[in-house]
C-alpha cells in the first residue's frame, strides 16, 4: 500500500467537486421541506437533469445551455410529484418513489444514444496569481463556476430563510399549513414554487454529475446520490449552513475511499465502495435522535376544506 | 370550479376501478410515447400485452409469467403489510440480494451432497437472510428513531456491492475457470428450485400463492393484521388501543424481509442459476408498484404481479421484434404508478361543481 501517492492539496479540492452534486440536491431538498413537503423523488430528478444537461450539452456543444436543461428538466419532473401531492393530493411518500422510478427509466431512454460520448468541458474559473497560489489556489480558486454557484445558493437559501418576508413565508407553510392558510398565504401555491426549485437544484446536481464530474453518460449514474442528499437534510437539521458541512464530509468519505482503492489498500474494493453508505446510514443514527427541528407539517397532506 | 370534497370514508367502487382506469391511462400515454420513438403505437401495446398470452409463442412465454410474477407476489405481499401500517420499507431489493447470498451459500456450502433436507435448509436460511437485512432499519428505527426509508434503501447499495464480492470472491466457482459467479445450482438437483421447469413451476410460485392466503388470512382473520391496518389508517386510535409500535415495526419489516429473501433464494436457485454480479434485475424496486397497484389488498397483488409480470415479458418480446428499448417498459411501469396516484384522488374524494357566488 502506497499511501503517499495521496496529496492532501489535491484531496480537499476533489472532496469539493465530490460535494456539490449532493450539496446542490440537498439545498433545494431542504427548501421543499421547509414548506412542508417530503419529496422522496430526489435521486430521480437528480438522474434526469443529468441526462437533460448530458444530452444538450452534447448537441449544443455549450456546458452552460446544459446546466440549464438540466435545471429545466428537474424542474419538469418535480412538477409532476407537484401535480400528484398538490393537485391530487396524493401520498408524498408513495409520489416521491414514483417519481424516482420513473426518472430512472426515462433517463435511462433519453441516454441510450448518448452512452460512451464526451461531453464539452467546462472553462474552470481563472483568476490568474490567485489560482497560482501553492495550496490555497486548487482549493479556493481552481474550480468550475458551478462549484460556486453551489455555495452562493446554499448562502442565498440561508439569507432568504432568515431574513426575508418570504423566508418567514416559507417557515410557516411548513410548520403548520392550517395556520398559514388561515393567515391568508397561498399553501399549495408556495409549496409548488418550492418543488420547483428543488427539482431545479436537484436537476443541477445530477448535470454535475454527467457533465463535471464524471464526466460521460451511463444508466443510473448518480447510484444512490440523491438519496444521501435526502439523508442530508435530516443530518443538517433543515439548515443551510450544515448541508455544506455535511456534503464536504461525505464528499471526503467518497473521494478518500477512491483514493484508498487506487493506493491499493489491502481492503477489497466492494467494501470501500459501500462505506459512504454505511456512513450515511450510521450518520443517520448518530442524528436522529433529535428530530425538534423538523418542519410541523413535513409530509402531511394540505386540503383547504371551506 | 370543481371543488374537492373529502368523502367520509373511501369509495369501494373508485378503490376498485382506479388500478383499471390507470392501466387504461398508462396504455394511452404509454402508446403516445411509443409513437414518439417512432414504433407503432397499437402493434407496441399488443405485443405488449397480447403475444405472451396468445401470440405465437404463448408456450413459451405463458411459464415465464409464473416465473417473473413469482417474486413479484412474494415481496409486494411483504411491503403491502408494511405500507399499510405506514412502515416504509423501500430496500426489497436489498433484502432480496441477501436472501439469495445466504440461501445459495448454504446450497454451495453443500454442493455436491444430494440429500433431501438441502433445499429446505437453503430457504431457511434466505428468509433468514432477507429478514435479518430487514431488521437493521427495523431496530435502528426502534432503538434510535432512524428514518427506515433512508437507512431500508441505503443497505440496497451495501447489499449490491456484498454481492459483488461474493461472486468475485467467497462463492465463485472453484472451477469456473476464473469467470464471476459461482456455481450453476440448476447443475445441482438437491439445491435447485424447480418443480416443473418446462411450464415454469418452481418453489417460490407455490410460496407466494401460500403467502397471498396468509396475508389475506393475516388482514382479515388476526389481531395482528387489525392493529396493522388500525395503525395505517387511525395512527392515534392505534396508540389508544394499545398497539405496540415497536412490535408492529419488527413483525411487518421481518415479514416483509423473510419474503423478499425466500424471493431471491427462489430466483437464484431456479430461473437465475447462480449468484453473479448482476443477479437482481429491479424486482424490488417494481415490487412497490405491484403493492399499490394491487391496493395493497393480497388478492389485488396477485393480479397486479401477473400484469407487471406481462409488461416485463411483453417489453421482451417488443424489445426483440419491434426494436422498442428496454428502458422504455421502465418509463412505462413508472407511468402507471404515477396515474394511480393521481387517480386515487377520486377514492379518498368527491369532484363538486361549485357555483360562483356573487357578492
Amino acid at each position: 500500500m502506497d499511501l503517499s501517492g495521496i496529496n492532501p492539496v489535491l484531496l480537499i479540492a476533489s472532496l469539493m467537486v465530490a460535494a456539490t452534486p449532493l450539496l446542490l440536491a440537498a439545498i433545494g431538498e431542504l427548501v421543499v421541506e421547509k414548506a412542508g413537503v417530503l419529496n422522496l423523488g430526489v435521486e430521480g430528478m437528480m438522474i434526469t437533469g443529468a441526462i437533460s444537461g448530458f444530452a444538450v450539452a452534447v448537441e449544443t456543444g455549450s456546458p452552460w445551455l446544459g446546466f440549464l436543461a438540466a435545471a429545466a428538466g428537474g424542474a419538469l419532473l418535480s412538477a409532476l410529484f407537484a401535480l400528484l401531492t398538490q393537485v391530487a393530493l396524493a401520498n408524498h411518500v408513495a409520489s416521491g418513489l414514483a417519481l424516482t422510478l420513473f426518472g430512472l427509466g426515462l433517463s435511462a431512454l433519453i441516454g441510450q444514444s448518448y452512452g460512451g460520448q464526451k461531453p464539452p468541458a467546462m472553462a474552470k474559473i481563472d483568476l490568474g496569481p490567485l489560482t497560482d497560489l501553492p495550496v490555497v489556489g486548487p482549493i479556493l480558486f481552481g474550480h468550475d463556476p458551478i462549484l460556486y454557484l453551489g455555495i452562493a445558493i446554499v448562502a442565498a437559501v440561508w439569507a432568504l430563510l432568515k431574513f426575508t418576508r418570504l423566508g418567514l413565508i416559507l417557515r410557516a407553510v411548513g410548520e403548520n399549513h392550517e395556520a398559514a392558510h388561515a393567515l391568508g398565504y397561498k399553501v399549495v401555491r408556495i409549496r409548488v414554487l418550492a418543488i420547483l426549485f428543488g427539482g431545479a437544484c436537484a436537476g443541477l446536481g445530477g448535470a454535475y454529475i454527467s457533465l463535471i464530474r464524471v464526466p460521460q453518460w451511463t444508466d443510473g449514474m448518480t447510484a444512490g446520490v440523491g438519496w444521501i442528499a435526502l439523508a442530508l437534510v435530516v443530518f443538517a437539521s433543515w439548515k443551510p449552513w450544515r448541508v455544506l458541512a455535511g456534503a464536504y464530509l461525505f464528499g471526503g468519505v467518497t473521494v478518500l475511499q477512491l483514493n484508498l482503492q487506487a493506493a491499493g489498500i489491502a481492503i477489497p474494493v466492494e467494501y470501500l465502495s459501500m462505506s459512504p453508505y454505511v456512513i450515511t446510514v450510521i450518520v443517520l443514527v448518530i442524528l436522529s435522535r433529535d428530530k425538534s427541528s423538523a418542519p410541523g407539517s413535513l409530509g402531511r397532506i394540505f386540503h383547504a376544506s371551506s | 370550479m370543481i371543488r374537492l370534497e373529502k368523502r367520509p370514508q373511501p369509495s369501494r367502487a373508485w378503490s376498485m376501478a382506479t388500478p383499471v382506469l390507470a392501466v387504461i391511462a398508462t396504455m394511452v400515454f404509454g402508446g403516445l410515447l411509443f409513437a414518439a420513438l417512432g414504433k407503432n403505437p397499437f402493434q407496441s401495446i399488443e405485443t405488449i400485452f397480447w403475444e405472451p398470452l396468445f401470440g405465437e409463442f404463448s408456450f413459451y412465454y405463458r411459464p415465464q409469467l409464473l416465473v417473473k410474477g413469482a417474486p413479484l407476489v412474494l415481496i409486494a405481499i411483504g411491503l403491502s403489510l408494511g405500507f399499510r401500517a405506514g412502515i416504509w420499507n423501500i430496500g426489497a431489493e436489498g433484502q432480496y440480494i441477501m436472501g439469495a447470498i445466504a440461501g445459495a451459500g448454504v446450497g454451495l456450502a453443500f454442493y455436491p451432497l444430494d440429500a433431501w433436507y438441502v433445499f429446505p435448509l437453503m430457504v431457511i436460511a434466505g428468509a433468514l437472510g432477507g429478514w435479518a437485512w430487514a431488521m437493521l432499519p427495523a431496530l435502528l428505527k426502534v432503538k434510535f428513531g432512524t428514518n427506515e426509508i433512508l437507512v431500508s434503501l441505503m443497505l440496497v447499495y451495501v447489499a449490491e456491492q456484498l454481492l459483488a464480492s461474493m461472486s468475485l470472491g467467497l462463492l465463485k466457482n472453484p472451477e469456473g475457470f476464473g469467470f464471476p459467479g459461482s456455481r450453476n445450482l440448476n447443475d445441482y438437483a438437491a439445491g435447485n428450485s424447480w418443480i416443473a421447469q418446462d411450464i415454469g413451476l418452481h418453489w417460490g410460485v407455490a410460496a407466494a400463492l401460500i403467502a397471498v392466503i396468509f396475508a389475506y388470512v393475516l388482514l382479515n382473520r388476526h389481531m395482528a393484521g387489525f392493529q396493522i391496518r388500525l395503525s395505517g389508517e387511525a395512527p392515534r386510535a392505534a396508540r389508544f388501543a394499545g398497539v405496540n409500535p415497536t412490535r408492529l415495526i419488527l413483525l411487518c419489516l421481518g415479514l416483509a424481509g423473510a419474503l423478499a429473501g425466500m424471493a431471491g433464494l427462489f430466483e437464484v436457485s431456479g430461473p437465475a442459476g447462480q449468484v453473479s454480479i448482476d443477479f437482481n434485475v429491479g424486482y424490488g424496486f417494481t415490487a412497490i408498484i405491484v403493492a399499490f397497484l394491487g391496493r395493497l389488498h393480497p388478492v389485488g397483488i396477485l393480479l397486479a404481479a401477473a400484469l407487471m409480470a406481462l409488461t416485463y415479458i411483453g417489453g421482451e418480446i417488443a424489445q426483440g421484434n419491434l426494436g422498442l428499448p428496454a428502458a422504455a417498459i421502465q418509463v412505462f411501469q413508472g407511468m402507471l404508478l404515477f396515474f394511480l396516484l393521481a387517480l386515487d384522488l377520486l377514492t379518498n374524494y368527491r369532484l363538486r361543481r361549485t357555483v360562483t357566488e356573487g357578492n
